[in-house]
């Protein structure tokens, strides 16, 4: 087996063994130890969670290195961190840093409008976000190790999530059931490379590890992405923007886990505070919309 | 036979995917009602520290440690080496244990190499890896990487740094459905169940 493709069985391995679990934003090293105590499977490394991102605006980048070499210091489990699409350079530093995940990542300012980076020439693994079987599939294709669905992160709100995991399994259940000589003409529709579709149709799913990201805010928020066939989920501004972050760490990490299973859910979500605020996309302009960046 | 996997986080899928592939049937196992009938119990890779909240919330704590005792098979793979080393939730095996310790992502690798079970280099998937630091006169040593003890056995318990779980055919799997096999048709001859004396094992 070549270096490469044992790269690959490695890096795709790590999200594998995050599956079931929960991925929380955190900005500081008190935080992150908060996150892994309340049973985080990874912690994603950032100097402002989205929803001050959003609110603050300005061009968001790469964390202060000093910021996530603190959080890296402050816990064992995985620590993931962003950069800008497109941004090798911020993807080179993370690797130097010795980063367990990069996220290329659509809530940071694009870096680069046209390209993203070509995942393949780094050893350190990354996560990608995606609204739909296509750009899934072409993320891949660069070299993502993992997937998230984009929802639309920093408003605790999760419609967008929905609606992109739903595209994206709806998408693949479509790709699954047609005929052999169907599939090239799907592959230029949803402008995919067909070879990630190939893949797909041999072994019955993604190639890589699928969580949902983006406006999760609540036990039962986590919960229905999992059932509609989430691996895991990313929580962002949802725990450390409410109330009482540990609680509802913990209890979202339950939620995902007894996905299916009302009564532990209804248990866990017992006075568990404000969630965060939240906002409607509906009303949104484009302009202000993060998952319309990268293609 | 039906062997039950510990599935509240981690490579759940992958290792009923694995028993499949050696014609046995796997069961997912969240609450103890899930313990019945099984003959066997996997504790898949993942993140341990989850992997214990979930565990105690969830009830399983004592129910397993029963299944333990009474000399269940059972087979940890990465976190869950974690979990039955000394100071790991259930305690049974007389090995002592770093977590992570060999550093970040970029040191996880894949390599090949003999074991006691096998004279041909079989392939080891390493992700963040814990490492084990110690084992009593109890327990043997079936693998080694560079020096570091990566597979043991103690009496009915099976641990393994690596992933098995994501080779076609490892022969670490096929010991343990065989440690399964064993017992289930001679349960009188069970291997005793592992345990930790007081004292803690040689170094390795």
């Amino acid at each position: 087996m070549s270096d490469f493709k044992e790269r690959i069985i490695v890096n795709r391995g790590l999200a594998q063994m995050l599956k079931g679990g929960v991925i929380m934003d955190v900005t500081t090293a008190d935080q992150a130890r908060i996150a892994e105590d309340s049973g985080a499977v990874a912690v994603m490394a950032l100097e402002r969670v989205p929803a001050d991102i959003r609110s603050q605006g300005g061009v968001a980048r790469m964390s202060d290195p000093a910021v996530i070499r603190a959080i890296q210091e402050a816990v064992t489990i995985p620590v993931m961190a962003k950069v800008r699409i497109g941004h090798l350079v911020e993807a080179q530093v993370l690797q130097a840093l010795k980063i367990d995940y990069i996220d290329e990542s659509e809530v940071l300012t694009p870096a680069d409008e046209s390209n993203h980076i070509d995942k393949h020439a780094f050893e350190v693994p990354f996560v990608c976000g995606c609204r739909d079987l296509g750009e899934a599939a072409r993320r891949i294709g660069e070299g993502a190790s993992m997937i998230r669905t984009k929802g639309e992160a920093g408003t605790g709100n999760v419609v967008e999530a929905v609606r992109h995991m739903r595209t994206l399994m709806g998408q693949i259940r479509m790709l699954l059931s047609m005929r052999e000589d169907e599939v090239p003409s799907f592959a230029k529709d949803i402008a995919a490379p067909f070879e990630v579709l190939a893949d797909i149709r041999k072994s019955g799913a993604l190639p890589v590890v699928n969580f949902a990201a983006g406006g999760v805010a609540t036990p039962a928020d986590a919960a229905l992405m999992m059932q509609l066939g989430a691996d895991g989920v990313f929580v962002g501004s949802g725990i450390f923007k409410s109330g009482d972050p540990a609680r509802r760490a913990k209890a979202i990490v339950e939620a995902v886990a007894h996905c299916d299973d009302p009564a532990w859910i209804a248990r866990v979500s017992e006075g568990l505070g404000e969630a965060m605020s939240g906002l409607d996309v509906r009303t949104m302009p484009e302009g202000e919309r993060l998952a319309v960046r990268g293609w | 036979m039906v062997i039950g996997i510990l599935a509240l986080q981690g490579n759940v899928r992958e290792h009923l995917a694995n028993l499949n592939r050696h014609d046995v049937q796997g069961l997912p196992v969240r609450l103890p009602g899930d313990l019945a009938g099984i003959e066997g119990l996997i504790l898949p890779g993942g993140e341990s520290t989850a992997m214990r909240n979930l565990v105690s919330s969830s009830g399983l704590e004592e129910p397993v440690g029963d299944l333990i005792r009474q000399g269940l098979p059972v087979w940890g793979t990465c976190a869950g080496v974690v979990l039955l080393a000394r100071g790991g939730i259930w305690s049974s095996v007389d090995i002592t244990v770093v977590r992570n310790a060999y550093g970040s992502q970029v040191f996880s690798r894949l390599v090949h190499e003999k074991s006691t079970l096998s004279e041909t280099p079989t392939p080891m998937v390493f992700i963040r890896s814990p490492r084990i630091t110690s084992a009593g006169r109890e327990v043997e040593i079936i693998a080694e990487v560079e020096g570091d003890v990566v597979a043991v056995r103690q009496g009915s318990i099976l641990l393994t740094t690596f992933h098995p779980e994501l080779v076609d055919h490892s022969p670490f799997t096929a010991c343990f459905i065989d440690m399964v096999r064993a017992r289930s048709a001679r349960p009188d001859e069970t291997p005793a169940p592992g345990h930790c004396p007081k004292e803690a094992g040689r170094t390795v």
